[in-house]
């Protein structure tokens, strides 16, 4: 608060409160929308003959997004290797949300479930995997499900295959990476809001006469919606840019945006087309942001 | 006339928890509730109410014994599958739902058609003077309306007994006192089963048909508020109904000498040795000496309508004498007075 001498002018209070922030809050707004600035500039701009940018306005980049030119005839079609990526990365993002939702509701729901004093360990052990790097981590996935890996051998050696299942470099080694990082995001805010969750409605429902998956539906899920909201969406972003997991278990062709994205500024060196393909991420994020709340909006009670 | 019994619990025994960390809450407990009966189960906390409702419920399967309802076998059917409501004491309403919607919850379970369920709920609400509120969430109700939901929500179904666990201990004196005859009005309109549990005689007398004494997991007297407060069995239920007057005494041919010496003729019931004669305080008598016990007055308290007199008999044993105050007839501290009491409101009770 502002002090003693505050309250001898206190209508002058607000201003010199927000005057005295004034530094900080530019600061801020400068980091937080700045590179964001750059980004979208650069998108607008001619690729350099390197790499880099060349400051000549244009919609290239865009236009290489969604379409392409035959480098022979010139003719125009979409884009399908570019779409097809943007596409992955949805589609394996929304399975990692739906998996770790899977694997989460019952993890949290076992540690809400403990008594007091043995839930502060099993949250410790939920945040143990965020003390490694997670390059580290991944290669570890690798080391568990590459052909010769723990996984295969395991396998192989109780005959349960005949031969190594090819798991690496595929979209399921991805989709097991990152449900396997991101698992933890889903289960905190999951356990916050199950914690805060009245046991004893269980009870009135079952008393009123709904089944179990009653119960689960119409008392559970409702009530502990806003910790499945927050879960998705830790879940959902950082999956839809995710780099190393698909870089290291996707192998050089199963990319997704996020490689192709570093793709473009590296090997590719066309930054405005990175740049583009940056901002139609983040368009995407924000798209299914407005879309979650619109929808969850309208399931609100009425009245 | 048969009697149609609504629940019946036949040696009903409740153990949570294995080894050591064991926890006997019900002992042996056999009980018959009856149609349309507002059935209370009285006793101190920790006696085992909970537990026999939860049982009666389903949200716990008894150790031994059985539950029957209207007969059937229900020891082991899942509280779903049970026609029995419960009101739970913290009201457990449903936060997400508008008070409609919560009173319809069970109907909707039950599979009823949507102009079923609004109807009934319509009706329901109405009975518990909520008409108004139908749209509202729980959590913009007050305490007393938040109860009525919970009332309508438990009644809605037409359930056979209705379950009420120490409902209105949440509610301010006012407001319960305004409930217990709602609930009691509610009772007889519906023709319902009622099975309240608290820990409130006062309470239980006003309200009940009929009344268990609990203890420690036992149950130790069954009868109407009358029955238990004039004929109390032992010495627990005598103390935990009201106030009462214990003297301790031996019996001594067709009279009791008790330890002031004195012989008092008191109905027997072929008790022989030592007994506890237990006297309420309003069945006391006092008038000037001689006549009846000599008592000298420790303490007098004017409350208005009645005078309370603490009074000491000659060996010094304590009694509390309830008098209506009347002009002209007061004692003063010190004042030695003479105790009579009718031989039948003196009851007998074993040691
Ligand atoms: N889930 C449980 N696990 C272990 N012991 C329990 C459990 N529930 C109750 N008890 C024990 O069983 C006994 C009876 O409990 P119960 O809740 O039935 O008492 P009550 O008569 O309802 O008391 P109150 O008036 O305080 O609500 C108590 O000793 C209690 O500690
Ligand atoms: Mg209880």
């Amino acid at each position: 608060m502002s002090g003693p001498a505050a309250s001898k002018r206190p209508r002058s209070n607000g201003a010199t409160g927000w005057l005295l922030s004034a530094p900080a809050l530019i600061l801020l707004a400068i980091a937080a929308t700045g590179p964001l600035f750059i980004v979208i500039l650069y998108s607008f701009l001619e690729k350099g003959d390197y790499s880099g940018v060349r400051w000549i306005l244009s919609g290239d980049a865009w236009f290489r997004v969604f379409f392409e030119k035959d480098i022979f005839d010139g003719t125009v079609s979409l884009a399908d290797a570019n779409l097809a990526i943007i596409w992955r990365s949805v589609k394996l993002s929304l399975a990692t949300t739906i998996i770790t939702f899977g694997l989460g509701l019952p993890t949290a729901w076992f540690i809400a479930t403990r008594p007091a004093t043995q839930r502060a360990f099993w949250l410790f052990l939920i945040t143990i995997p965020f003390w490694t790097n997670l390059l580290i981590r991944t290669f570890a996935i690798m080391e568990v499900i590459r052909n010769q890996g723990l996984l295969n051998t395991f396998l192989l050696h109780y005959g349960v295959i005949s031969e190594p299942i090819q798991i690496l470099y595929t979209d399921t080694a991805v989709l097991i990476g990152m449900a396997y990082v991101y698992l933890p995001l889903m289960v905190l805010p999951l356990f916050a809001a199950i914690d805060r969750f009245d046991f004893k409605l269980i009870e009135a429902g079952y008393d009123l006469y709904a089944t179990r998956i009653k119960v689960l539906r119409r008392v559970i899920l409702p009530i502990i919606r806003p910790g499945i909201v927050a879960g998705c969406i830790l879940v959902f972003i950082p999956s839809l840019g995710a780099y190393v997991t698909p870089r290291v278990l996707g192998g050089g062709k199963n990319m997704m945006i996020g490689n192709f994205i570093e793709l473009q500024f590296g090997q590719g060196q066309n930054w405005p087309l990175g740049a583009a393909l940056s901002t139609m991420l983040l368009i995407i994020v924000l798209g299914s942001l407005v879309v979650y709340m619109r929808v969850s909006a309208r399931e609100e009670p009425h009245g | 006339m048969s009697i149609k019994v609504a629940v019946a619990a036949r040696n009903v025994g409740k153990i949570y928890g294995a080894g050591a960390a064991a926890v006997n809450a019900l002992g042996d407990v056999s009980i018959d509730i009856q149609q349309g009966e507002f059935f209370t189960l009285l006793g101190p906390s920790g006696c085992g109410k909970t537990t026999l409702l939860r049982c009666i419920a389903g949200f716990e399967t008894p150790t031994s014994g059985t539950i029957l309802l209207s007969g059937r076998d229900i020891t082991h059917t899942p509280p779903s599958a049970r026609p029995v409501n419960t009101v739970f004491q913290s009201y457990a309403l449903f936060p997400h739902l508008t008070v409609a919607d919560n009173v319809g919850f069970g109907l909707k379970m039950q599979g009823k058609s949507r102009s079923e369920v609004a109807s009934t709920v319509a009706r329901v609400l109405d009975l518990v003077k909520l008409e108004a509120f139908a749209d509202r969430l729980p959590a913009q109700m007050s305490g007393g309306q938040q109860q009525r939901v919970a009332l309508a929500r438990a009644l809605a179904p037409a359930p056979e007994v209705l379950l009420l666990d120490e409902p209105l201990s949440a509610l301010d004196l006012k407001l319960r006192k305004e409930m217990q005859s709602e609930l009691k009005r509610l009772q007889t309109e519906t023709g319902i089963t009622f099975v309240f549990v608290t820990h409130d005689q006062e309470e239980a007398l006003t309200m009940s048909n009929r009344i268990a004494v609990m203890s420690a997991g036992e149950l130790l007297q069954v009868g109407t508020p009358r029955d238990i407060y004039d004929r109390p069995v032992n010495r627990f239920v005598a103390d935990f109904i009201g106030e009462t007057n214990f003297l301790v005494g031996e019996v001594d041919g067709t009279a009791v000498r008790i330890a002031s010496g004195e012989r008092l003729d008191v109905p027997l019931n072929g008790q022989t040795g030592r007994v506890t004669l237990a006297i309420r305080p309003e069945q006391i008598k006092i008038g000037t000496v001689p006549g009846g016990l000599a008592a000298t007055v420790t303490d007098a308290t004017y409350l208005g309508t009645d005078t309370h007199y603490a009074l000491a008999l000659s060996d010094g044993s304590a009694l509390v004498a309830r008098v209506q105050s009347r002009t002209g007839d007061d004692f003063a501290v010190g004042d030695t007075v003479g105790v009579t009491v009718d031989a039948s409101a003196v009851q007998v009770l074993k040691e």
